[in-house]
Parts: structure tokens; C-alpha cells; sequence
């Protein structure tokens, strides 16, 4: 029958000899733009540190060893760990988490609420979430400054209505920070949930109530597990960028907020840079972040082959 | 025998829309009973009213007696079989059928076996640890009514659970639901859109139409002694024709065909006057002479039956099925043949 009837790998291999030309656009754009930017970064980061910022092509560790060990002023004592950037990372990692769950909390009743419309109003729903990204986020970020600072509107209304008496001091806080990072992503969590629920099949939820379940134990057994893709996809979305954030940590954190994004920023900048602790940084980042990717992938294999 | 559901002047609105008119019956414990009719009569929806996913607007359901139209489905003692299965995709088969059981804090042994046992009956033992994905769609079938079986309902409510396999598979099931449902000795509430599949299972069959019960009775019943022209017509094949009924004496009403062709059947609490009669082609055969007669226009061939496209002198279609043997002798179209009108072949209809 194969013989008679083409087989639809038989007429895609009609296509094969214009699918590769096709692509070329693609791996070149992927080639320049990604994977030699990275391989730059890791050179990058293995070479001496020129004193007016750049770099001498001198292979060296230099980097890495001042990123995790301390040798004194002088670096002739014996080395100690250095906690200074492990600090900002864990910081970071910790204010990111932070972020991610504050997105998550509202972002799933949100994508909830959204998928659960009638379908012909969906689409203005997300469009209305979507909104707000049409602006820059540097300003997006400045205007929550503003909103949030001593004599902004949000102080301003609630001393007017008596909440409170002296202005709230929001600004340089690490509240302020994970507020703007949740206001920077809250889209990247809302949208794989909602593509998550809106596939979900409610008859699961009917059939959990039907034995006996209430409703609190259908969400965490039925729901919860079934939507959970999307949870995730929505969490590494957020968690990610949130990460290497430098916007919001930089406009509304203060020092005691200081985040991987800014420390990588501050060294490429003018003259006081060190374009290989900068590059070390980011590669350090990246391979936490792959780790993160790595351990996903493998606890969504095993559920899978479950 | 006790009453097992007890439907009172159950209605259901949503908005301006009335799904359900004052819907009333009762179905005794231990009955294989099925509500049947097309899609939209209202069926589906009274069956979720009695598992608990819709509320009535007005009306009691009760169960054994208590008034359950007020409670949510997790505190109604019924399960439900999803006609899509709704089986839970992150759960093994075991998981899915121990669901029910485990909500009710029956402890993991316990709730272990007994789901190991509801497998067995349905012959799925061998697929106790794979996920639902990986059954076909006959097995996953299984898997729901084990699942809905396992926490020992006291009614079981199937909504059009075979509508989705295919007929072989349907066939067997048919069978396989009607042993389950006597071993078990649990009350079946059967909802299908499918007459032959009410017909061959039930105890009794409630016929619902745009938010209406028209008939309860026994197969035999509903299909013998239709009460109006939406039963006639839904179960099995009928010829409806418009009589005029002269005169009833007593439980009797004396009828003319459209032809002249005069007969006597049930009154069936008609009133002299126009009303439509309904003849079941299998009940008609051919006769040498007589006054009924009808011209056949096609023959068609059905294997065991042959069918007769047949129009009345008056121009109305009539049809005919003949059992056939090897002394059937096929009329060619276009021939007059006269026709024998079967004791009690003919009911009439009340409206």
C-alpha cells in the first residue's frame, strides 16, 4: 500500500532539499548571535584584565580564583574562601526564587481565571495582560519607582485614608526589588499556566468531586499534578531572567540588594571594568541556571516514563 | 423492592433556557434502568443533577429516602462513569481505581486489594501499573467503571459510556455491563442516545424528549405500546399514519385507514376524530387479496430481512419488512400487493 499511497514522510521528503537551504537564515542567526557570543564569553573569561577596561590574551584563571577565594591584599596569603560574590549569587538566587513564587501565587489564579472564560473573550484577557510590555521596561521600572517612592501615590493615598502615618520607605528595599522583578515577568508565568489550563479537561475535576473528593484535595491531587508543565515552564520562565535581572535590582534595590545582573554590568562599564571577572560571573550563572534546566529535565523524564 | 432514586417534579433552568420540565420517576434498587433519548432531550443533564454537578432550580432527588438535591457530589454515595473516562493521567490504572477509596480513608492496603480485585473483574489485572495513555480505548472504559465501582456506590450513574468505542467493542460491553450490574446487584442509571443499546441491557427505559419523560416502561413496553408519536417514531422504525378514529366503544376505538380499510385497536385514551396510528413494518405481511393494499416502489435487501418501500392508494409511504426465507416471493416494483395487518399491530397514538 506504501507503494501506491505517498505516506506523509513520503511528501515531506519532497521538501527535503528546499527545508535545508530554508534554514540556513536560522543557524546563522543562532551561530553569530548565541553560540559565538558564548564562546567569546568563555574565552573571555580565562584572559588577563587590562587596567583601562578589555583584555591582554594572556591565559589565565585569575578570574575564577578572584571570584571564589580570597588571598589577601596582596595575594600572597594562603587562600580562604571569598564570600563576597557567593554571597550576591545566593542573594540573587534567593530574591529570584522569591519573584518566582510571588508570580506564581498570582499568576496561576490569574491564568486560572483567564482560561476559564468563555473562549471568545479569552483572547482579551491575555491581550490585557500583554498591555503593559508594549512599554520599554526601563520605564516600566522608573514609573513603579515612582509609584513606590516616599511622597509617590501609593504613600501619598494611603496616609490620605489613615493606613498609615509616615510614608512607607519601599524604595532601595528588597521588597521593592521583587517587585519589580514580578512586574517584569508576571506575563512569563501567566501564559504557559494558561496554555496549561485551558487544555486541562474539567471533567477530571468532576470526576475527583464524584469520589469523594473536595475540592482543596481535587486541586492538590488532580489539578495541580496534571497543570504542573505548565507551572514549571511558567517557573524557569521566571526564575530565569529574574537571575540575571539588573534593571529592577539596579533602579530599585539599593546596596544591600546588589544582584548577580548589576555585578556582571558594573564590569563592563567605562574604565573601572574587569571584562573577565565579568565573563567568569556570567559563565558561573549560566552553568547554575543549565543545573537548574539539567535537574528539570530529568524529573520530567522520569515522570513521563512513570 | 425499595426505591433506590426518587425524582420529584425535578426543573432545571439555566437563564431563560429549561433543560428540565418538571421531571418525576422513581428507579428501584437493584435496576438496570437507562434514560433514553436524542441528544438535548434533557437526559445528560438529569443525570448530572443526580450526581450532584448541576443543581435542580426546583424538586427533590431523593436517595433511599434522604433528600440528596442540596449536596455537593463529593457527599452523594453515587459514581459516575465520564463518557470521555475522565481518568486521572498522572495515575496508574491501580492509582485511578483506588482514587475513590482512598478519599473515603480506607488505608493502603485495604484500598489496595480491594482495587486489585475490581481490576480483575474487569480483566485489566495484567495493566495495574501503566498509565491510562497506554490502554486502549476499551480498556481505559473498564478502568472507569472499576473506578467507579471500587468505592461500592449505591447507584452507579454511566453517561453514554459505550459511545466512544466501536460496535464490536460496544456489543461486547453491552453484555459485559449487564453481568456486572447482577453480580454486583449496584443500581445502573444508563444514559444513551442509542435505542438498541437500551433495548438489549435495561430493566425499564425512561424515553425523554426536549426536557420531558414521555414514557417509562419495559423494553417490550415502549417499543410494543409507544404512548405517542415522538416514542413511535424514536424506538425502532414505524410507519405513522393519520386515521380518522369513528367511534370507541369502551377500551376499543374503530378506525379507517387512509385507504378505506377499516380496523379495530386500543383507544389508548383517544377521542373520535384525526389521529396518527403507528404500524411496525415487521408486523405487516403480504396476502393473496384484500382490501389494504399498497404499491411497492423498492426493494431493498438486508441479509436476514427484506424491505419494502411501499406508498399507500392515498400516497402516504408505508414500509414493509419481510422475514426472509427461501419461500419469500419478492414482489417487483411497481406491482400492487395486498396487504395483512398482524393482531395488535396497529396502536394508536394520543397525540
Amino acid at each position: 500500500m506504501a507503494g501506491i499511497t505517498p505516506t506523509p514522510q513520503g511528501n515531506g521528503s519532497g521538501y527535503r532539499g528546499i527545508v535545508g537551504p530554508l534554514l540556513i537564515p536560522t543557524w546563522a542567526v543562532i551561530g553569530i548571535f548565541l553560540v559565538l557570543p558564548v564562546l567569546l564569553m568563555a574565552v573571555y573569561s580565562f584572559l588577563t584584565k587590562e587596567f583601562r577596561g578589555g583584555v591582554v590574551w594572556d591565559f589565565t584563571l585569575a578570574a575564577y580564583d578572584q571570584f571564589f577565594l580570597n588571598r589577601g591584599l596582596f595575594g600572597d596569603e594562603p587562600p580562604v574562601i571569598e564570600w563576597t560574590y557567593i554571597t550576591i549569587f545566593s542573594r540573587s538566587i534567593w530574591q529570584a526564587a522569591v519573584a518566582t513564587l510571588i508570580c506564581l501565587i498570582v499568576g496561576f489564579p490569574t491564568a486560572w481565571f483567564i482560561a476559564t472564560r468563555p473562549p471568545q473573550t479569552r483572547a482579551i484577557w491575555l491581550f490585557l495582560v500583554t498591555i503593559p510590555y508594549w512599554v520599554n521596561l526601563l520605564i516600566r521600572t522608573v514609573s513603579l519607582k515612582f509609584l513606590i517612592r516616599e511622597n509617590g501615590p501609593l504613600n501619598e493615598s494611603l496616609m490620605s485614608i489613615g493606613l498609615i502615618t509616615d510614608p512607607l520607605p519601599l524604595v532601595n528595599t528588597n521588597l521593592a526589588v521583587q517587585l519589580g522583578l514580578f512586574y517584569s515577568y508576571l506575563p512569563f508565568m501567566v501564559l504557559p499556566i494558561y496554555a496549561a489550563v485551558e487544555r486541562y479537561n474539567f471533567a477530571l475535576s468532576e470526576a475527583a468531586a464524584d469520589l469523594y473528593a473536595s475540592r482543596w484535595v481535587t486541586l492538590r491531587e488532580i489539578v495541580l499534578p496534571v497543570v504542573k508543565p505548565g507551572i514549571i515552564a511558567g517557573c524557569i520562565l521566571v526564575f530565569v531572567p529574574s537571575l540575571g535581572a539588573f534593571l529592577a535590582p539596579d533602579l530599585l534595590g539599593g546596596a544591600k540588594t546588589f544582584m548577580i545582573g548589576s555585578l556582571i554590568d558594573e564590569q563592563f562599564r567605562g574604565s573601572q571594568g574587569n571584562w573577565p571577572f565579568g565573563a567568569a560571573a556570567a559563565m558561573i550563572l549560566m552553568t547554575l541556571v543549565l543545573i537548574v534546566l539539567t535537574i528539570y529535565a530529568r524529573a520530567q523524564a522520569r515522570g513521563e516514563a512513570k | 423492592m425499595s426505591t433506590a432514586i426518587d425524582i420529584r417534579s425535578v426543573v432545571k433552568r439555566y437563564g431563560t433556557a429549561t433543560a428540565l420540565h418538571g421531571v418525576s420517576l422513581s428507579i428501584a434498587d437493584n435496576e438496570f434502568f437507562t434514560l433514553l433519548g436524542p441528544s438535548g432531550c434533557g437526559k445528560t443533564t438529569l443525570l448530572r443533577c443526580i450526581a450532584g454537578f448541576e443543581d435542580v432550580t426546583e424538586g427533590e432527588i431523593a436517595l433511599f429516602g434522604q433528600n440528596i438535591a442540596g449536596l455537593d457530589p463529593n457527599h452523594r454515595p453515587v459514581n459516575t462513569v465520564f463518557q470521555q473516562y475522565a481518568l486521572f493521567p498522572h495515575m496508574t490504572v491501580l492509582d485511578n481505581v483506588a482514587f475513590g477509596l482512598k478519599m473515603k480513608g480506607v488505608p493502603l492496603s485495604d484500598r489496595t486489594a480491594r482495587a486489585g480485585k475490581m481490576l480483575e473483574m474487569v480483566h485489566l489485572s495484567a495493566f495495574a501499573d501503566r498509565l491510562p495513555a497506554q490502554l486502549s480505548g476499551g480498556q481505559q472504559q473498564r478502568v472507569a467503571l472499576a473506578r467507579a465501582l471500587a468505592p461500592e456506590p449505591k447507584v452507579l450513574l454511566l453517561d453514554e459510556p459505550l459511545s466512544a468505542l466501536d460496535l464490536k467493542l460496544r456489543q461486547a460491553m453491552r453484555v459485559e455491563l449487564k453481568t456486572l450490574q447482577e453480580q454486583t446487584g449496584i443500581t445502573f442509571i444508563f444514559v444513551t442516545h442509542d435505542q438498541e443499546e437500551a433495548l438489549t441491557m435495561s430493566d425499564r427505559i425512561a424515553v425523554m424528549s426536549q426536557g420531558r419523560v414521555q414514557q417509562i416502561g419495559t423494553a417490550r413496553d415502549i417499543y410494543e405500546a409507544p404512548v405517542n408519536r415522538f416514542v413511535a417514531d424514536f424506538i425502532g422504525e414505524t410507519n405513522l399514519i393519520e386515521v380518522t378514529v369513528d367511534r370507541i366503544e369502551g377500551e376499543t376505538a374503530r378506525v379507517t385507514l387512509p385507504g378505506g380499510h377499516a380496523i379495530t385497536c386500543p383507544a389508548a385514551a383517544t377521542t373520535p376524530g384525526k389521529h396518527h396510528l403507528s404500524i411496525r413494518p415487521e408486523r405487516l405481511s403480504l396476502a393473496t387479496t384484500g382490501d389494504l393494499t399498497a404499491t411497492v416502489e423498492r426493494v431493498v435487501y438486508l441479509g436476514t430481512d427484506l424491505q419494502l418501500l411501499t406508498r399507500l392508494p392515498t400516497g402516504e409511504e408505508f414500509h414493509i419488512r419481510l422475514q426472509n426465507s427461501a419461500r419469500t416471493e419478492i414482489p417487483a416494483p411497481g406491482t400492487t400487493v395486498a396487504l395483512h395487518l398482524e393482531e395488535g399491530a396497529a396502536r394508536l397514538l394520543a397525540d
